[in-house]
């Protein structure tokens, strides 16, 4: 009996290695070939992948359902083997299960969802606030809780690229946050909506002219961390990359210094 | 019989006839099938190697093909085949009807799209063209950031010109069916694919008229200084989105649902036994026309709506699952204890419920409003969308072209050249569109025209399977030729019992006009 429960769990944890497999080779950037999320850095991106998780095991089981009994169907009902067709075109039981069964199935997806969606939606207590505004085509940040100094951020180009700096996602003056601190981010434009998104913090945010909308990420990593603008914004909008580098408290509080003096 | 069939160019540009204008309207959806099929192939070309040199770096240049690709396959080639087309095609013979309600507005319905086409190939070539995407968020669509020039007013005018030839059309169908069944066809006993076209027509006469009014004070923004959508004369570009996608979404139900009444049929006809719970297929598919309708901020879950709004639309969006449930089920077990012969319209059919269950679920993840922060905007969309469009309204389309195309032109398609294109077309799809869930998990944005190096591998599968995909198509396009020069003749049923539609009773092609005589349905 223990076996066989063994045996469940191996296989339902080999299909979630499967279904959700993410290579780990680059921190805060994709690598090649990869199937799944990049390695998440922040509790939201954390539950998001979770969540992922569980809703993609329902979804493949069902999905393994319903190609597995299209393919019986085809096979044991091909006419050579099933020359004379039933006539049935009824059976209330099954219409009622097959109805109700996905109706429970999507309330157990609900409960997660709702907590998801809530606790993303709920900045705790920041640490300190970044604004962010897009531009066409660069971002500009700016440090209100720090003299309120700011600084533009654009794609480095290809020809400029150090050995390292990953082609499209580099940028000249990466945006700098302390490693395990609630950071609220509050986002706006000046001209077109831009989207400003970093996969591995599970944060994608739309910067609309005239709107200030409000997000937050815990960065729990040191390093760099990419993303890319991520709602349609003109010619040059897949060159307009986001790069958010986590570093320790002291040398943040050491890089605010230097950066009030260059840009305050 | 002596019908007195109009000849010459009279007989298209001045028609009333419903088969005239089906016909019309199919050739005019093959024609941008092969413009949309072909601005797809320069999008995979230009993705197939990260920084390449082709379209010479010209940004602008991808956008607007990305654009018009959307727009061209949208209005230009899905619509008009599945509605303008089959919908003309069939819904009066299904319901024993000697014609649409309204022949003359059936007449100007097809012949608006005329001008629209103009006006969208316009688009295309003046100034740096329209490259706002298909959706034409402001303010990028407005005059003040990337599009001065005229290109965008004539996108506007062409989907206005293409708006006004759907809300005609939805009103004939709606009309037709209401008033014009054979004596005896209760709702209750009609075809499914006429009470797919049915709710199909409510949805477009509900959501055109106020993609109608967004594009108007988008227009008025650009010419006539309103502010409707600019944040510096009061107003908001959230607006847009919600008018848009109002209709926008029930959009994808107007393109998915008549393929559903195709399958309903062809399963049905080739399984040998009648569909399935027909009673649960109908409300079915009214229940998705209802819900379809109360979902549209589901595209909207990152342009900061309050969280509660977020979770309705979640929430609403996640049920839509159930009545499409109800029909994949049903589907199966309209299979099941079967006969089930395979030419090539059922082999579309049931790859049609493999693709469209796929991508049914991963719409289950992205309905997710805290999911979706994660997908919103990547690959992972764009595969979704097409394995539910690209792959089932299509895949619909196939299969009513080799399900009808003997009734509609007296020939039989070959059925082995039939086969090569369901394989071909099958295989390279899927080697098409399922890798980019992957790269839409590794957080590749969507509509960007280059992309960083990590992304290459799954790109170039992705390219192959397009340009296989795309050998398809001419492989299409050698078929239907192949069927009109060397087609067998096709008898008035080639399919047999399974096929008890009232479109078989008639000759093949049917008379210029039938049903001089009402049919009576028991």
């Amino acid at each position: 009996m223990i076996t066989k429960v063994m045996k469940i769990k191996l296989f339902l944890q080999s299909i979630l290695l499967f279904v959700t497999q993410s290579c780990l080779a680059g921190q805060g950037q994709p690598s090649n070939w990869q199937k799944g999320f990049q390695e998440p850095a922040s509790p939201v991106m954390r539950q998001i992948s979770e969540v992922h998780d569980m809703v993609m095991i329902i979804i493949s089981c069902i999905g393994v359902l319903v190609i597995g009994l299209v393919l019986y169907a085809v096979w044991r009902f091909r006419e050579s083997k099933n020359p004379k067709p039933a006539k049935f075109s009824h059976n209330t039981t099954l219409e009622i299960i097959w109805t109700s069964i996905p109706v429970l199935i999507l309330i157990v997806l609900a409960i997660p969802t709702f907590k998801l969606i809530y606790y993303m939606d709920r900045v705790p207590k920041a640490d300190m606030t970044v604004k962010v505004i897009g531009h066409q085509w660069y971002w500009s940040y700016e440090y209100p809780d720090h003299g309120d100094f700011g600084f533009d951020s654009y794609m480095i180009p290809d020809e400029q690229l150090q050995p390292g700096q990953p082609r499209l996602l580099a940028v000249d003056n990466p945006v700098v946050v302390p490693v395990n601190n609630n950071i609220r981010i509050i986002a706006t434009s000046e001209d077109v909506i831009h989207s400003w998104a970093v996969p591995s913090f599970g944060v994608k945010k739309d910067t609309v002219p005239g709107r200030i909308n409000e997000t937050w990420f815990r960065a729990e990593k040191e390093g760099m961390f990419y993303g890319q603008c991520s709602e349609l914004c003109g010619p040059q909008h897949g060159f307009m990359p986001i790069a958010v580098k986590v570093i320790s408290q002291e040398s943040f509080d050491q890089w605010i210094k230097e950066s009030q003096e260059r840009w305050g | 019989m002596a019908s007195h069939t109009p000849k010459g160019w009279r007989r298209w540009l001045l028609s009333t006839n419903h088969k005239d204008i089906g016909t019309m309207y199919l050739w005019f959806a093959g024609a941008a099938g092969v413009i949309g099929g072909l601005l797809s192939m320069l999008i995979r070309m230009k993705l197939i190697t990260p920084g390449n040199a082709f379209l010479g770096g010209d940004n602008q240049l991808y956008n607007v093909i990305i654009t018009m690709h959307g727009l061209v396959m949208v209005f230009f080639m899905v619509m008009p085949a599945l509605i303008g087309g089959f919908g003309n095609w069939f819904v009066p013979l299904m319901i024993g009807a000697p014609d649409m309600a309204f022949p003359r507005l059936n007449n100007i319905s097809f012949w608006l799209l005329v001008p629209a086409t103009i006006m969208l190939v316009l688009a295309f070539f003046a100034g740096t063209g329209a490259g706002t995407g298909w959706t034409m968020y402001p303010p990028l669509s407005g005059r003040e950031y990337g599009h001065q020039g005229i290109a965008v007013d004539f996108m506007l005018l062409g989907l206005h010109i293409a708006g006004a030839s759907s809300i005609l059309g939805a009103i004939n169908f709606i009309v037709t069916i209401f008033n014009m069944r054979a004596p005896g066809m209760t709702f209750h006993k009609m075809p499914l694919f006429a009470w797919s076209m049915l709710v199909t027509a409510f949805l477009l006469l509900l959501t055109v008229p106020v993609l109608a009014g967004g594009i108007t004070m988008l227009i008025t923004d650009r010419g006539f200084g309103t502010h409707f959508f600019s944040p510096a004369g009061g107003g908001d570009p959230v607006l847009w989105q919600h008018l848009f996608w109002f209709f926008g979404h029930p959009e994808v139900y107007i393109m998915i649902l008549p393929a559903f009444g195709i399958i309903s049929h062809i399963i049905s006809t080739f399984s040998r036994k009648p569909v399935f719970g027909y009673l649960a297929m109908v409300y079915a598919m009214v229940a998705i026309g209802v819900i379809g309708l109360m979902v549209w901020a589901h595209h909207m879950f990152t342009v900061g709506l309050d969280v509660d709004t977020n979770a309705y639309f979640t929430a609403a969006t996640m049920v839509i699952a159930v009545p499409t449930g109800i029909k994949v089920f049903s589907w199966i077990a309209t299979m099941w204890g079967g006969s089930i012969k395979f030419p090539t319209p059922m082999l579309f059919a049931v790859g049609f419920i493999v693709v469209f269950t796929l991508g049914g679920l991963t719409g289950v993840i992205l309905a997710n409003g805290g999911l979706d922060v994660a997908m919103h905007d990547t690959y992972y969309v764009v595969g979704h969308f097409h394995y539910v469009l690209s792959m089932g309204a299509v895949f619909g389309i196939f299969a009513g072209f080799y399900y009808w195309i003997g009734k509609m032109s007296g020939r039989q398609y070959p059925e082995i050249l039939g086969k090569i294109h369901f394989w071909c077309t099958f295989i390279g799809v899927n080697i098409l569109f399922f890798p980019m869930h992957f790269l839409g998990l590794a957080g590749m944005p969507r509509r960007v025209p280059d992309y960083p190096d990590a992304y290459a591998g799954w790109n170039f599968v992705v390219s192959i399977g397009g340009f296989l995909t795309g050998f398809g198509t001419l492989f299409f396009l050698y078929v239907v030729y192949a069927t009109f020069r060397h087609g067998k003749k096709c008898p008035d049923n080639p399919w047999g019992e399974g096929a008890n539609t009232l479109e078989w009773t008639v000759s093949s092609p049917p008379p210029y006009h039938c049903f001089d005589k009402l049919p009576k349905v028991k």
